[in-house]
């Protein structure tokens, strides 16, 4: 039959089913589609703390966002205009999240009097009018499944199992979305297994036919490209982004990358990453805890490669005395933390951006450490190079904040072109340094304040470093009243000198006369910028700038912030980077914070700054 | 980093734990005087500390190394100051962690002999995790274990291998834990070299500390030193000469064990149980004498003699207990890299970044 096709400029769907209905996969596929096709794009997974919890229950319930556009897009979306529902619990689970008048597509041979009974419905929501609201699209998903499955080799339980497929096939008619990617990855991804292979691209193509014949679904829809800088791309999430960040960095210093680690969620993929990389170089080293993960981290960066640890909010705060030791030893070490809800274990699969304070003050004694945080997906692994370079050239361990909204969730990235990133230079001490042929493994370079980087197997350099205070220049053990002083503020102001290597803070204020400036940092930006953008086109002023540096910050912060009426830092935690800026600046910044696990929505913080902005227009 | 290095394999026993350590080369041999640093040392008088350090001082040299690729790694108590007064690379690290720190040291460089030294508390204690893993996994380092049953540093607690009931300033009505057998542990941690010596013999401690440089992997060297502070004495019967024939079993690989007055005294097995015992030489004659084998692979055998401490038998082995081969985590790891590189070639980031689903723009 012949189908009506209607241009869109942007989608959000998301996929809800159980955590064995396999929407993760189907997400990325659909994913891999879209951003084949051109368009802008951004994701947001979200699955459940257990590995397997029970079938068909609310806590089972695993969930896919896609939002793709043709146009500059900021955020995975505040509200999905399309929910896909493999199951009761699916849909009970995120109905409330749809736009109004929203598509629902449901797979009905699972709405059972069981499954409906297992999530609290007494009633059938698809027959009791409570989706009145909806456009409602009843598929018969698993048995359109096993019927275009008969006649093949396989068990019902691995026909039903191709229902993803099928639904993956109906949503790629339905958004005519090109399809040789996923029929290419479904035959490297069971090559093995000819009988499944089979399976798969019958159920997918067959999900598409049934798009084309049904009668349900009138309309086609397309989303053109979104107009890109010229480049290569590709889709990648944080986490791999900060793995090829440390391996472009690595690559950039001339060093081998050793990545000491312990498995944690949401870093665990990192470590994951870098172990497929051996033909790189790269060691990786699975430690028998976050200490020892750290340790050996810090043992491998003395002895001349750039160590690396990855871990979450409780492994930073095991590692927390190994970072001090790296302080005093004044070694590189790069420190990735991919925050998580907390405190303790607190929720390990959903983000927050928590541990600001714990990276900056957690240590004993005065032990000044760098914190970097990336903005985007892909952001990531520009801060990993960014990280590498200061740790290099100012021998100091630096944090690395990113959080599980990051990690787990993409857009699309310009490729770089190697070369181009930057050129990262790491000199070894090769001769003494002392006026009488000594080594003084604690004689600064009156620039930076960095001290020699003298790795074992350098004749002649022979030294001791420790944990206790030492004198600068001998580095010997010193208990000396007025060097500890000293020691104390060199150390504060070697950290504090990097500012002087970073470019200053930026803002955006196309209007050029807000009077209101939302301030963030991490993975707040996209919804930020896309509230900015949202209130811009209502007419409403007000200036972003958005911190990658947060120790130090950039020099021309404090004056950037004098310049408005009013500062706002929305945060998802109780107000850290407010508190930093205040004791700093003594700027009456105003928090705006969140602390549910989930990233903004762009629409709470246009209406929160709506108002601030009255507010400040009418004092 | 270049040079010659050891590359001999020893007969039956693989490749020396220093091969791939570059030697300093005929004609300019290095001594004690080469590996003293400049700094004062600062243990108490007495301290069974300083015989360990003239002994390690002077038999560094014989390793025929460049000093320059020798890495010391402490943790901390009054053992951890070693490395300070050592003319090598060093590293006083923080409490229990020095294994760890060792291992990433050993695992990047295999141009690097890597020591651990640590003490009772440092390493079974606070530091129990990483010593246990760092066995288990092999990796070529020496771990030297100063052991004086106590808390020196800070001043006389008691420590996981003081023996219970121990009054310290911490148990003034005992100590309730049983304690740790360091050897047992290192037995059980899957400890590939495990030897005991004392501080006070040095020709002892430095055949100990020879074969544990030269093993392949974790190498675990339990040094009894006395703390003539907090628990001087502790070591007294084997010291003593009145008492040492009699309370001490000195290991030797291939020879009958044997201890007291003229070796009087032997190790036997009960035919039944098969349980080692204490048997007279003259009652049963030298044939039935276990022979000491270090490289005997089924741990239980090393393990059942460094229980001889304990009752009925009561009497305490130095020497090397078990010595075997195991590949090593560093060199596989190693090995890994090399193999990917061979089979895949060495990596292309470019075409690592592009993965299978990138598009181009205009
Ligand atoms: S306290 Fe004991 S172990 Fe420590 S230095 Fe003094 S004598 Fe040696």
């Amino acid at each position: 039959m012949l189908k009506q096709t209607q241009q869109l400029h942007r989608v959000v769907i998301r996929l809800a089913g159980d955590s064995g209905d396999g929407m993760q996969l189907t997400g990325d596929r659909f994913t891999a589609e879209s951003a084949v096709l051109g368009n802008d794009l951004s994701t947001l997974p979200n699955y459940p703390a257990e590995i397997r919890a029970p079938a068909g229950t609310l806590p089972g319930v695993s969930s896919f966002q896609v939002h793709f556009a043709d146009h500059d897009v900021l955020t995975p979306g505040d509200a999905p205009d399309v929910l896909v529902a493999m199951n009761p619990a699916g849909l009970k689970a995120n109905l409330r999240d749809l736009r109004h008048g929203g598509d629902v597509i449901v797979d009905t041979d699972e709405f059972t009097k069981r499954n409906l009974a297992r999530v609290g419905y007494e009633t059938n929501p698809l027959e009791d009018g409570s989706l009145d609201g909806y456009q409602v699209h009843k598929v018969a998903l698993t048995s359109l499944t096993v019927a275009a499955l008969e006649g093949h080799e396989i068990t019902k339980k691995e026909a039903e199992r191709a229902k993803n497929m099928f639904a993956l096939g109906l949503l790629s008619w339905l958004y005519s979305r090109p399809v040789e990617g996923t029929e290419a990855f479904l035959r490297a991804k069971f090559a093995a297994r000819p009988e499944i292979l089979d399976a798969n691209l019958t159920a997918f193509r067959a999900g598409w036919s049934y798009g084309e014949t049904t009668e349900d679904f009138a309309v086609i829809y397309q989303v053109q490209p979104a107009p890109m800088p010229p480049g290569t791309y590709r889709n990648i999430n944080g986490n791999t982004a900060l793995a090829y960040g440390l391996m472009a960095a690595a690559a950039r210093c001339g060093l081998p990358l050793f990545l000491g680690s312990y498995p944690i969620t949401p870093a665990s993929d990192v470590l994951h990453e870098l172990s497929k990389h051996k033909r790189f170089g790269v060691l990786t080293f699975q430690a028998e805890d976050e200490i020892a993960g750290v340790g050996a981290a810090l043992g491998a960066s003395y002895a001349g490669a750039l160590g690396v640890t990855t871990t979450s909010g409780p492994g930073v705060a095991l590692k927390t005395e190994t970072i001090g030791l790296a302080v005093t030893l004044e070694l590189p070490l790069i420190i990735c933390d991919v925050q998580r809800g907390g405190p303790s274990t607190g929720l390990p699969t959903k983000t927050e951006q928590a541990d600001l304070l714990q990276v900056m003050y957690g240590r004993n004694g005065e032990a000044p450490v760098p914190v970097l945080a990336a903005r985007s997906p892909a952001d990531c692994f520009d801060v990993a190079i960014e990280a590498a370079r200061i740790a290099t050239a100012y021998r100091t361990p630096v944090f690395v904040l990113t959080d599980g909204y990051l990690a787990n969730g993409s857009e699309p990235w310009r490729i770089p072109v190697i070369e181009e990133l930057p050129a990262l230079q790491v000199s070894f001490a090769t001769e003494p340094n002392g006026a009488n042929g000594e080594f003084l493994p604690y004689l600064r370079d009156p620039q930076t304040l960095a001290r020699p980087w003298a790795v074992p197997g350098t004749p002649g350099l022979e030294h001791r470093i420790g944990g206790i205070e030492k004198a600068d220049g001998s580095g010997n053990i010193s208990y000396d009243p007025a060097n500890h002083d000293h020691m104390v503020r060199v150390r504060a102001e070697k950290v504090e000198r990097i500012a002087e290597s970073i470019p200053p803070l930026e803002v955006a204020d196309p209007d050029g006369d807000a009077r209101v400036l939302v301030l963030g940092w991490g993975s707040t930006y996209g919804p930020i910028a896309a509230a900015c953008r949202n209130l811009r086109e209502e007419g409403v002023h007000v200036a972003q700038a958005h911190l990658r540096h947060l120790n130090p910050f950039p020099s021309n912060t404090g004056e950037v912030l004098s310049r408005y009426d009013r500062v706002v830092v929305p945060e998802m935690n109780l107000g850290q980077l407010s508190l930093m800026l205040r004791a700093r600046y003594l700027v009456d910044v105003a928090g705006f914070n969140r602390v549910r696990g989930l990233p903004f929505t762009s629409t709470e913080l246009a209406d929160h700054l709506r108002t601030v902005v009255k507010e400040v227009a009418g004092a | 980093m270049t040079g010659t290095t050891i590359s001999a394999v020893e007969a039956g026993l693989g490749p020396s734990g220093l091969y791939g350590v570059p030697l300093v080369g005929e004609g300019h041999p290095l001594g004690k005087k080469d590996f003293t640093s400049d700094q004062e040392v600062r243990w108490c008088p007495g301290c069974g500390d300083y015989a360990v350090l003239a002994a390690v001082q002077s038999f560094l040299p014989e390793l025929g190394l460049r000093r320059e690729n020798i890495v010391f790694v402490s943790g901390i108590g009054c053992s951890s100051r070693f490395p300070y007064y050592l003319d090598t690379y060093g590293m006083h690290s923080i409490h229990g962690r020095a294994p760890a720190i060792a291992s990433g040291i050993a695992v990047s460089r295999p141009d690097l002999s890597v020591w651990v030294v640590t003490g009772d508390g440092d390493a079974l204690s606070i530091g129990g995790n990483h010593i246990a893993h760092a066995l288990r996994r092999n990796i070529n380092i020496t771990i030297l274990l100063f052991n004086n049953r106590i808390y020196g540093l800070t001043k006389g607690q008691y420590s996981p291998t003081s023996e219970a009931g121990k009054i310290t300033k911490s148990t003034p009505m005992g100590s309730l834990d049983t304690p740790f057998n360091p050897v047992s542990f290192a037995i059980g941690s899957e400890a590939t070299f495990v030897a005991r010596a004392l501080d006070s013999d040095r020709k002892q401690l430095t055949a100990v500390l020879r074969a544990a440089a030269e093993h392949r992997g974790a190498s675990f060297v339990e040094i009894y030193q006395n703390c003539p502070i907090f628990n001087d004495g502790a070591f007294d019967p084997l010291k003593s000469p009145d008492t040492r024939d009699e309370q001490m079993i000195r290991l030797e690989h291939g020879q009958p064990i044997r201890w007291g007055e003229q070796g009087r005294h032997g190790l036997g097995r009960d035919p039944r149980s098969g349980q080692l015992v204490s048997v007279e030489v003259a009652d049963v004659g030298e044939e039935a004498l276990v022979v000491h084998d270090d490289h005997n692979e089924d741990p239980a055998y090393a393990f059942a003699l460094s229980r001889l401490s304990d009752p009925p038998i009561g009497r305490t082995p130095v020497g090397v207990f078990r010595s075997v081969r195991r590949p090593t985590y560093d060199d596989m790891a190693r090995e890994q890299v090399a193999h990917a590189q061979s089979t895949q070639g060495p990596g292309d980031l470019a075409q690592l970044f592009a993965g299978k689903d990138s598009w181009t723009v205009d």
